[in-house]
C-alpha cells in the first residue's frame, strides 16, 4: 500500500472523528475568542496601535490554540492504544505523520478562517500591504506550527505530563518561525517594510523542519 | 529473550521454538511476563538482550502483513462504528474491499449493518470486534492478549471456537489467558510462564484427539 492512500485514509478517518467529537475545533475556537476579546478590553488600543501589536496578537493566539489541537491529535490513538494496532501493521509511519500534520493544517486553517473577521473587527485593522501575500503567510505559518507541533506531540505522547511537556519543547523551537510570521504580518498590515524576507525564511523553515520531521517520525512512532 | 523494564527484568532468558498450526495458551499470575512475550513476538517491543525470528524473518516488521494481534486494550477507535473500525484498519494492509470487513464482522457474530460507535458497544461486542481487527488480513500468526477478559461465558466460548477454526485452517495462535477451562478443547500446547521465564509446556492435543475420537465412536 502507498503512504498516499495510508494518508488519505487517516486523514479521513481523524476528520470523520473531530467532525462527531468537535473536541479540538471546539476547544481552539473558545480560546482563540477569548484572547481576541480579553486582549481588546485590556488594551483598547487605537486604529494605529492595532497594526503595530496585531501581527503577534494573531500568531501567539494561534499557536496558543494550535497547542489544544495539536495534543488531541495524539490522545485519539493512546485511547484504546489504537496506535498499537498502527505500530504493527505494515503501513509506512510517515503516512500516520502527514495525514495528522494535514488535519492539524485544516483545523488550524479553519480556525484562522472563522477568527479572522473577529480580529478585523476588535483591531479595526485592514491590510495596507496586499492581501495575497496575508495569506501566504497564514499557510506557510500555519504549517510551520503544526508540521513541529505533531512531531513534539508525539514525541511527549509517552510522558507523564504531556500537556506540559508540548508547549516546553515546542515553543522554543518556534521562535524563529514565530518572528517570521509576526514580521511578515506586521509589515504587510503597516505597510513599512516588505515581507519578501520573512516569507523566504518561514518557506526554509517549513521545507527543513518538514524534512526533518518525515525523516525521524519512526523512531519517534516505535520508541518504548 | 530478556527483556528489561528499567531495573525490572520482565522476561529472564526464555528461550522457545514453536511449530506453525498450532494453538498455544500461554498461561501465569500476574507479572509473569506473558504480555511481553506477546508484545515482543509482534515488535511492539524491543528486546533487551536476544533475537527472535519469526515467520523465518529476523523482525516482525519484515513480515507486519502476516501477523495479527490483538492487546489487551481493545485497539480500536471509539468514535467509529464497527464497519468504519475494521475499513480503516483493513486500508493499512492494502485490503480495500468491503465485503471483507462484512466478512470479518459476520464471522464474530456482529452485525456489519449495525451503525452505533464501538465507544456505545458492550465489553463482549468490543473483544469479538477487536477479534475481527487481528484476523481481518488473514494473519498466519495470530497473537491474543487475554481476548476473554470480561466477556460473558457465552460470547467467550464462541470466541475459542472461532480460534479452533481459525487454528484448523493452518494459522499459528497464541492466546495468553487466565481462563484456561475455556481454551481445554481447543488448544494444542498449554506454556506456563512465571516470574519472567517459561516453567513448562503441557502438549493437549492427544488428549484432545483422543476425546474428539470418543466422541465419534459413541
Amino acid at each position: 500500500m502507498s503512504t498516499a492512500t495510508v494518508t488519505r485514509s487517516t486523514l479521513l478517518k481523524d476528520l470523520r472523528m473531530e467532525w462527531r467529537s468537535k473536541d479540538a475545533i471546539n476547544s481552539m475556537l473558545f480560546f482563540s475568542l477569548l484572547v481576541v476579546v480579553i486582549f481588546s478590553f485590556a488594551f483598547n488600543p487605537t486604529a494605529e496601535e492595532s497594526r503595530l501589536i496585531a501581527g503577534g496578537l494573531i500568531w501567539v493566539a494561534f499557536l496558543f490554540a494550535a497547542v489544544v489541537a495539536l495534543n488531541q491529535t495524539w490522545a485519539r490513538e493512546l485511547r484504546n492504544q489504537v496506535l498499537d494496532a498502527y505500530r504493527i501493521s505494515p503501513a509506512p509511519a510517515n503516512a500516520l505523520f502527514l495525514a495528522k500534520v494535514l488535519g492539524n493544517f485544516l483545523f488550524v486553517v479553519v480556525l484562522e478562517v472563522l477568527m479572522a473577521p473577529l480580529f478585523i473587527v476588535f483591531y479595526q485593522l485592514r491590510s495596507v500591504g496586499p492581501v495575497w501575500q496575508l495569506i501566504v503567510i497564514a499557510l506557510l505559518g500555519t504549517w510551520a506550527l503544526v508540521v513541529n507541533g505533531t512531531f513534539f506531540a508525539a514525541l511527549s505522547i509517552r510522558t507523564r505530563s504531556r500537556e506540559i511537556m508540548l508547549p516546553l519543547i515546542l515553543f522554543p523551537i518556534s521562535i524563529p518561525a514565530l518572528l517570521a510570521m509576526v514580521d511578515a504580518t506586521t509589515s504587510i498590515l503597516t505597510g513599512d517594510s516588505s515581507p519578501g524576507f520573512w516569507m523566504k525564511m518561514l518557506l526554509v523553515y517549513d521545507v527543513v523542519f518538514t524534512a526533518v520531521c518525515l525523516l525521524l517520525f519512526e523512531s519517534v512512532l516505535n520508541a518504548e | 529473550m530478556v527483556k528489561f523494564f528499567g531495573r525490572f527484568a520482565a522476561l529472564r532468558g526464555v528461550s522457545a521454538s514453536f511449530a506453525p498450526g498450532k494453538l498455544y495458551v500461554i498461561v501465569g499470575d500476574n507479572g509473569a511476563g506473558k504480555s511481553t512475550l506477546l508484545r515482543v513476538i509482534a515488535g511492539l517491543i524491543e528486546l533487551s538482550q536476544g533475537s527472535v525470528t519469526l515467520l523465518g524473518a529476523p523482525t516482525a516488521r519484515e513480515v507486519a502483513h502476516r501477523i495479527g494481534y490483538m492487546g489487551h486494550a481493545p485497539l480500536l477507535y471509539d468514535e467509529l462504528d464497527g464497519m468504519e473500525n475494521l475499513r480503516y484498519f483493513a486500508g493499512l494492509y492494502g485490503l480495500h474491499n468491503d465485503s471483507v470487513c462484512r466478512e470479518g464482522m459476520r464471522r464474530v457474530g456482529l452485525d456489519p449493518d449495525l451503525e452505533r460507535r464501538v465507544g456505545q458497544y458492550s465489553q463482549g461486542m468490543r473483544q469479538r470486534l477487536s477479534l475481527a481487527r487481528a484476523v481481518l488480513h488473514d494473519p498466519e500468526l495470530i497473537l491474543l492478549d487475554e481476548p476473554f477478559s470480561n466477556v460473558d461465558v457465552h460470547s467467550a466460548r464462541d470466541m475459542a471456537a472461532i480460534l479452533g477454526g481459525v487454528r484448523d485452517q493452518g494459522k499459528t495462535i497464541f492466546v495468553v489467558t487466565h481462563q484456561t477451562a475455556l481454551m481445554e478443547q481447543v488448544a494444542d500446547e498449554f506454556i506456563h510462564m512465571s516470574a519472567g521465564k517459561i516453567e513448562s509446556r503441557r502438549p493437549v492435543k492427544p488428549l484432545r484427539v483422543a476425546a474428539n475420537t470418543a466422541g465419534v465412536d459413541r
